[in-house]
């Protein structure tokens, strides 16, 4: 730095305040409401497959703890090994059948949820290409890489977690209705609660985190652009 | 535009005249060169110039001669290839990214072709940005952007947003943010070609009112000859290079001529 830089920083910085920061970037989701909303439903869609699965877990695993006779009737006829019913032989099939099961899940959440992220990157990156004039002129007026990286990511983070939230409840409901359908009111004496809660909670943070991520690369490039793009007139 | 009417005066004669008049950019043999693919591009080709404190500048040119260049290289927008531009005394190609963003912030306001105000905000609200990221308070920033939309005549349309506003007003808001921070110069890149002849006439006046109130450099990109009559000085960019450069007074005669027509 030269003693001329120096002497222009004169200790002053320039800064963009959180709460400003949060106020822009729902600004800016809320006029693009539409487009919005289109990749919100990626993460609206693989969450609730995601939480599905999982409140489908753990409800099963509630009626199966409860070990009543006409539910494990009920478990059967749907395809699923009960405790009780079996002996040691089919046990250790049923074991493996069981792994297999989960192992099939866990590979299909896994490619939903990079569906997902890659979902959203793209639509990132066509929000930052959309508004290349707007960041030239807010780095024009002085913004940091930082602070438009900050937008970015905060913008994303709204969009995860309104998405995830949302998708946790459909996923949920909609599992608590076949459940319901399936297996009747003894969904709701054996309702695993803290499960389901966790489920919920895990969710929302795989859900939030994901638009983080699917958000960065964008969030860099659009730091990264030349204030002089403000200048352009074609775009 | 007929040259001879117009007398030309060479940068170094006005030195003597303007010897008490403060620098605030200065131009050394500021050569840009761009590559495209197997070609180069020479936009610039060692410029030299001075922008005194309070004056206002018109830069003119036709497309393809660097004025573009020149323009963004004197708003601390481009880096030259070669030489030197000093923005107040201080050389742009030493500073880093956070300090290119401090000048940017504080010593530069913008004025675009396209008006580019945030969409998503308020009048109020672009033009307070620039004063956020200075780290005024809310209550200051939003004192001073009143009564800086009300210099440019919109203070009853401050939560207006842009496309609420016609063009005419959007650039008057542009205006406005473009002074927020009490800028050392304002640089504007074409402000009027996107209005119509009267709209535009009147963002020129407002240009000139604002350089004349409180004494703001005012350096602007045009091909608008209505630019001419307020401009202090003006400088023709061809091939690069400053063709001439000429006094308001050596002026007038064409100003007249070309309004005229």
């Amino acid at each position: 730095m030269s003693e001329a830089g120096r002497q222009l920083a004169g200790g002053r910085e320039i800064v963009l305040p959180f709460s400003k920061a949060m106020e822009i970037s729902i600004l800016s989701l809320k006029i693009r409401f539409t487009r919005s909303l289109i990749t919100t439903s990626g993460v609206i869609l693989a969450i609730a497959f995601l939480m599905s699965v999982w409140s489908n877990n753990e409800i099963i695993g509630g009626l199966k703890d409860a070990n009543k006779s006409e539910i494990n009737l009920l478990l059967q006829k749907n395809g699923i090994e009960t405790g009780s019913a079996e002996g040691d032989e089919s046990s250790v099939a049923a074991q493996e059948r069981m792994e297999e099961e989960q192992s099939k899940q866990a590979w299909l959440i896994s490619l939903s949820l990079l569906v997902c992220v890659v979902g959203i990157a793209n639509a990132m990156l066509m929000s930052v290409t959309e508004r290349y004039r707007e960041i030239g002129t807010m780095k024009c007026l002085g913004a940091l890489d930082s602070f438009i990286v900050k937008l970015f990511l905060l913008e994303s983070t709204f969009q995860g977690f309104a998405g995830t939230s949302v998708g946790i409840v459909i996923g949920l409901g909609l599992t608590l209705l076949l459940a319901l359908l399936d297996y009747g009111t003894n969904v709701f004496t054996y309702f695993p609660v803290a499960g389901l809660a966790t489920s919920a909670l895990y969710a929302l943070v795989v859900g939030t985190l994901l638009s983080l991520i699917g958000a960065m690369l964008p969030a860099y490039r659009a730091a990264k652009m030349e204030p002089v793009e403000a200048m352009r007139s074609d775009t | 535009m007929s040259d001879e009417q117009t007398q030309t005066v060479p940068a170094e004669g006005t030195q003597e005249e303007q010897e008490e008049k403060r620098t605030v950019v200065r131009t050394q043999q500021v050569k840009k060169e761009y590559v495209m693919g197997e070609i180069t591009v020479k936009a610039l080709q060692g410029v030299d110039l001075e922008v005194y404190s309070g004056e206002y500048l018109s830069i003119m040119g036709p497309s393809g001669s660097g004025k573009s260049t020149l323009f963004n290289m004197v708003g601390g927008l481009d880096k030259p290839s070669e030489g030197k531009v000093y923005i107040d005394e201080v050389d742009v190609a030493q500073l880093d990214a956070y300090e290119l963003a401090w000048l940017r912030c504080r010593k530069i306001g913008y004025i675009f072709q396209s008006f580019n105000l945030i969409p998503v905000m308020t009048a109020l609200e672009n033009v307070t940005l620039p004063m956020v990221f200075a780290g005024l308070t809310s209550d200051e920033s939003r004192d001073k952007g009143m009564e800086l939309l009300g210099k440019v005549g919109l203070a009853e349309r401050y939560s207006h947003k842009p496309f609420e506003l016609s063009g005419g007003q959007q650039q008057r808001v542009a205006v406005a943010r473009a002074l927020a921070n009490d800028p050392a110069v304002v640089l504007a890149d074409e402000p009027t070609a996107n209005l119509d002849l009267r709209t535009g006439t009147e963002i020129i006046e407002l240009l000139r009112d604002m350089n004349q109130d409180s004494g703001v450099t005012v350096i602007s990109a045009t091909h608008d000859h209505k630019m001419l009559s307020v401009s202090d000085r003006v400088v023709w960019v061809a091939d690069g290079q400053v063709e001439r450069i000429a006094n308001r007074e050596d002026l007038d005669i064409e100003v007249t001529h070309v309004e005229g027509e």
